[in-house]
């Protein structure tokens, strides 16, 4: 065999694995979606919206939890998203070599590879306990302890990808440090950053663990954040392992909705932010 | 208030310059024992040299000379990264840049600077230009516009840009990014210009005209430019200082320079035997 033929035939088999690995990757995630969208897509009625949890054998829907899943990832984002984007271009604009740097760098690290359970007991001891009842206050900051080291994370490495000959020739216009930053890194990093806020709110749209030891789960409306709330990932979490087939069906429901709401919010951000900056 | 006016109110009353070369310039800027430390490398080495007002003095030496980096002590720009020092004096009208309390912003409003790599922002070509116009001057829409205009005229971008002043800056090739950044840098009123191999990205067509804006500028402005390339530093530069392993071997007028070089290593250098 020549070298040349031998270089064309690595090439075809490397080419070949690549190929087969990824679709082994998109199969399973084709799948998934597949077996949401078959079983699930019975469950999407006007009443999945409109009526509240059922017990079983009565018709109902996921109402209240819908609502709590969207309050709490509502609140956690506003919590999570100023304070990682604010701590993550603390890391990348103002702390580049320092120690101190260093050691929010690699706390945040831990942080963001903390299983979610960890996260949800540390919430129960410092706001469930000293409360005396479940909440979703506390619901909404055990999320947003999720959303703050993936936000720092990927704001910082987003940050590190602007060329420092902007920041060169901003600040060589006279412009102070925080403009350079708000108007120029920023513009030329916004669209990692909001992928970043995307990537954490699609985290906690799904996160159990932390839920079930901070708002716990509610049959009925509630809209008193002191008290606890109905979630879907908790609910279809008990409607899942229920015996119940109408139960089951509204788990099946509410994975469905889950799924799709992130796929369009990542579909969303990707617009806002292919509007607000300028390609080359 | 232009920026220079700032500066020049917060400064020390500016000594009298008797001094004036032999073609009658004002000497605009002379660094007097400057010394210049990346960390502990050693990178200039007791610098003592005059810029004159309205005309262009080229940088020329071999890479790594510390050509770029002399530039970069003029508008302390060096100063974004932690462990870059410089020592001596830089006066720029009688004030010395290097004083500690100086405002760098100020600073660096009254000194221009263009990059080797064009480097426009991603914003519109109108708001690349108003950026810095509207750091320090709050002016009304139609004043906004006509410096905008103006500054891409001199430029000698207008006619290419201007009915596309609200695409992103980031559209342009990278002759038109360069005259770009050249119109962002004079928009904001400098008076020195200090340029880092502004042509050495670029095709010949797109340097030709750098050299014709420098040439356009001159008047106006006191110009320092680093470049590599020998014809350019003959062609549009007054004054010409070659530098070798961080020191200033020679400098003086350009014809001199390319014609009777003192120093055996300028001739040397110049006539392609190294670097």
């Amino acid at each position: 065999m020549t070298p040349y033929a031998r270089r064309r035939l690595v090439n075809a088999v490397v080419m070949a694995l690549s190929v087969a690995a990824t679709g082994f990757g998109l199969l399973w995630l084709a799948l998934v979606l597949w077996t949401l969208v078959v079983e699930g897509i019975s469950a999407i009625t006007p009443a999945l919206f409109s009526q509240m949890t059922p017990p079983p054998g009565n018709s109902g829907g996921l109402m209240n939890a819908i609502f709590g899943s969207i309050a709490m990832t509502l609140i956690a984002t506003l919590i999570g998203t100023p304070t990682g984007i604010l701590a993550g271009t603390f890391l990348a604009e103002y702390s580049r070599g320092g120690r101190f740097g260093e050691a929010v760098r690699f706390i945040n690290d831990i942080l963001l590879s903390a299983p979610s359970i960890i996260v949800g007991l540390f919430v129960y001891e410092i706001m469930v306990v000293p409360m005396g009842h479940f909440s979703a206050w506390a619901g909404a900051v055990a999320l947003a302890i999720i959303v703050i080291p993936v936000v720092v994370r990927t704001t910082e490495d987003m940050l590190n990808l602007v060329p420092n000959a902007l920041r060169e020739a901003a600040s060589a216009l006279g412009a102070p440090k925080w403009k350079v930053i708000v108007t120029v890194s920023y513009r030329a990093a916004i669209q990692g950053m909001l992928t970043g806020v995307m990537l954490a709110v699609a985290r906690i749209a799904g996160e159990t663990a932390p839920l079930l030891f901070t708002a716990l789960n509610n049959q009925f409306w509630s809209s008193n954040l002191n008290a606890p709330m109905a979630n879907l990932p908790v609910v279809i979490f008990q409607f899942a392992m229920s015996p119940y087939a109408d139960w089951q069906l509204l788990a099946w429901g509410g994975a469905l909705l889950i799924t799709v709401t992130v796929l369009f919010l990542n579909i969303g951000a990707r617009l806002l932010a292919s509007w607000s900056t300028f390609k080359p | 208030m232009s920026p220079a006016a700032m500066v020049a109110t917060q400064s020390m009353p500016p000594i009298p310059n008797r001094s004036t070369s032999a073609a009658g310039l004002r000497q605009k800027v002379q660094m007097h024992d400057v010394n210049f430390y990346y960390g502990a490398a050693h990178a200039l080495k007791y610098i003592n040299l005059t810029l004159h007002d309205k005309s262009v003095t080229a940088f020329i030496g071999p890479s790594g000379c510390g050509k770029s980096t002399l530039l970069r002590v003029l508008n302390r720009i060096y100063e974004l990264y932690p462990g870059q020092r410089a020592t001596g004096e830089v006066l720029v009208d009688g004030e010395n840049i290097l004083s500690p309390g100086l405002d760098l912003n100020l600073l660096r409003a009254k000194i221009g600077m263009v990059f080797q790599k064009p480097t426009p922002f991603p914003m519109s070509i109108r708001d690349n230009i108003a950026f810095g116009i509207r750091l320090y001057e709050r002016l009304p829409q139609s004043e906004l516009d006509d410096r905008i205009e103006s500054a891409l005229h001199r430029a000698a971008l207008w006619d290419e840009v201007k009915d596309k002043l609200k695409q992103s800056g980031l559209s342009l090739s990278g002759g038109q990014q360069q005259r770009l950044c050249i119109a962002r840098a004079i928009a904001v009123k400098p008076e020195i210009l200090l340029l880092d191999e502004p042509a050495s990205a670029l095709d010949p067509i797109s340097t030709q005209r750098i050299e014709e804006l420098i040439d356009e500028l001159k008047p106006d402005y006191c110009i320092a430019i680093v470049t590599h390339n020998m014809q350019q530093a003959a062609r549009c530069s007054n004054f010409t200082a070659f530098m070798y392993l961080g020191e200033l071997i020679e400098f003086d007028e350009t014809e001199t320079i390319f014609t009777h070089p003192k120093e055996r290593r300028t001739e040397d250098y110049i006539t392609g035997r190294f670097g």
